[in-house]
């Protein structure tokens, strides 16, 4: 939008193996603030360890990460605070209820309960939870817990949220659910959104995609610029595309 | 808006930690009180060993009057301290342990994602499982006071700052070890190999003088163990007095095992990225 503005996300030759296997090969690029990007890739593409790496869970082995211009190694908690994230797996506390998780983790970020109560009723009212604030999360739906973890995850308003897989598990009504609210939040919050997902269907016109494969960054831009790039008649196409060249020139130089 | 965005979220004041340190602790007794087969678990195990294994051993085992007791005790009078550390050493290795667990490494990840500096986080964390602790443990002097266990009522009190520091340390440990474990399939080996080691090799069951006389060589391994100087912490604290050799023991080994926990847990040293990542997708 602003050339003042830095990117909410940017990643710069960023390797990570694990012992002899690599995991990550000097992937770099950068997504703007209050966008929409997905990060395609299939399982084991390194979309997991990628974001272990953006929230400091793995130290960075090679190349930086910086969030609006906070790097993520030098300044970790002016960084982490401008993240919200969703794991894969599902995080919550099934034997709290939603309100109690939500406080913890308010505090978890120095907001004190009566704040973080106040700041639940709001997300969860957003969600269509608010009835459910005193239910144990074990007592909700693969859908609805979901849900609550984005809603936690925008508790301390973040201006990144990173999910990883969020829609895997669920049925075809909640999933759509999800990617609306999520669109809609990047939206009338201006939330930037990097998105990991498998599941192709998930991508837009209107996103821009980061294709991961064997740890490579293989193409990234605006879903346009990406089918032109192709040559494909569509995302899917183009993916398939990428994935077969990425697989027969695995030794071609970053 | 953006760059007001930037600047704002820098730095943290006292409250902000104060905050999370609550919000940590109150989440544990949460947990606790929704798991109720751990705290009768916690409370069984020592009461068997009080109610069976020392009603047993009375008879075998004679306690000559020995610091800080001032008279001859019973045989359950003497192992009551050492119950006492293992509440705890069982408290902490669970809880730290649990950590590794699939299930609890979610918890893990949400709790090292918070911006507050990570040392603070695991001492919060091991905080939160010293104050469960605390609660096993005088649900126990609860309780063995009706079996006729009955220090100073003062005791009760001089022994908190004991509990406070025992269970520290017991819970760094537990904090230091789930960090080199790969995989941990069940507490069996932890049991075998750190728990029993630590409880026998130690004062909780015997006085020291009296395994100098079977064993001079395990007496030595006894006086090493870190177990038996919070065992004699306790023990002395329960009775009002201070042991100056078990205090400067548990507070340099609670540092040495605070310290390794944290770098342990430290990105850069990769404990964590070494497991590999919990979500199945690399």
């Amino acid at each position: 939008m602003r050339a003042v503005e830095p990117p909410a996300l940017s990643v710069e030759g960023l390797s990570h193996a694990y012992g002899a296997r690599q995991a990550l090969k000097d992937v770099t690029f950068a997504i703007p603030p209050a966008s929409f990007t997905v990060l395609l890739g299939l399982n084991g593409a390194g979309k997991s360890t990628l974001f272990s790496l953006i929230t400091r869970l793995y130290g960075i082995q090679r190349g930086a990460i910086r969030i609006f211009d906070h790097d993520i190694s030098a300044a970790p908690g002016a960084a982490l605070r401008l993240i919200g994230i969703v794991f894969q797996p599902r995080t919550l506390d099934l034997d709290l209820s939603v309100e109690q998780n939500l406080v913890y983790h308010a505090a978890l970020h120095g907001i004190g309960a009566r704040e973080a109560r106040r700041r639940a009723e709001t997300v969860l009212e957003r969600i269509a939870l608010a009835d459910r604030a005193g239910d144990k999360v074990r007592n909700l739906s693969g859908g609805q817990v979901r849900r609550v973890e984005i809603a936690r995850a925008l508790l301390h308003e973040p201006r990144l949220l990173l999910l990883d897989e969020p829609t895997v598990g669920l049925d075809i009504k909640a999933r759509a659910d999800i990617l609306d609210h999520v669109r809609g939040l990047v939206a009338e919050q201006r939330v930037c959104v990097l998105w990991a997902t498998h599941l192709i269907d998930e991508v837009a016109d209107s996103d821009a995609v980061i294709v991961l494969h064997q740890g490579r960054v293989l193409a990234l831009g605006p879903v346009s610029r990406v089918l032109a790039d192709t040559k494909a008649p569509d995302i899917r196409a183009a993916f398939t595309a990428l994935v077969e060249s990425g697989a027969a020139a695995p030794s071609e130089a970053a | 808006m953006s760059t007001d965005v930037v600047s704002r979220h820098s730095g943290f004041s006292l409250l902000h930690y104060a905050v999370c340190l609550k919000g940590i602790v109150w989440r544990e007794a949460l947990r606790f009180l929704h798991q109720r087969e751990r705290f009768v678990a916690a409370l069984v195990r020592p009461l068997v060993w009080l109610f069976i294994f020392a009603a047993g051993f009375r008879q075998v085992l004679g306690v000559s009057i020995i610091p800080p007791y001032d008279t001859y005790v019973l045989y359950e009078v003497y192992i009551t301290p050492g119950l006492i550390a293992m509440i705890q050493m069982f408290n902490g290795m669970l809880s730290s342990l649990s950590m590794v667990y699939d299930r609890e490494m979610g918890n893990m990840r949400t709790l090292l994602v918070s911006p507050l500096p990570r040392w603070f986080l695991l001492s919060s964390k091991l905080l939160a499982g010293t104050a469960i602790s605390l609660l096993q443990v005088y649900a126990f002097l609860l309780i063995a006071w009706f079996w006729e266990i009955e220090p100073p009522p003062i005791g009760y009190l001089t022994v908190l700052p004991a509990l406070v520091l025992t269970g520290l340390m017991l819970g760094a440990l537990g904090m230091l070890i789930s960090s080199g474990i790969k995989q941990l399939e069940n507490f069996a080996s932890v049991m075998n190999f750190v728990i029993f080691p630590m409880f026998f090799a130690s004062s909780a069951l015997y006085p020291l003088w009296r395994v100098r006389e079977a064993s001079p060589m395990l007496y030595y391994i006894c006086e090493l163990n870190p177990f038996t100087h919070a065992v004699e912490l306790i023990r002395f604290a329960l009775y009002g007095q201070v042991n100056g050799l078990a205090l400067a023991v548990v507070v340099a080994c609670t540092t040495v095992f605070m310290t390794g926990a944290i770098l342990a847990y430290d990105p850069a040293r990769g404990f964590i990225a070494r497991r590999g990542p919990a979500g199945g997708d690399a």
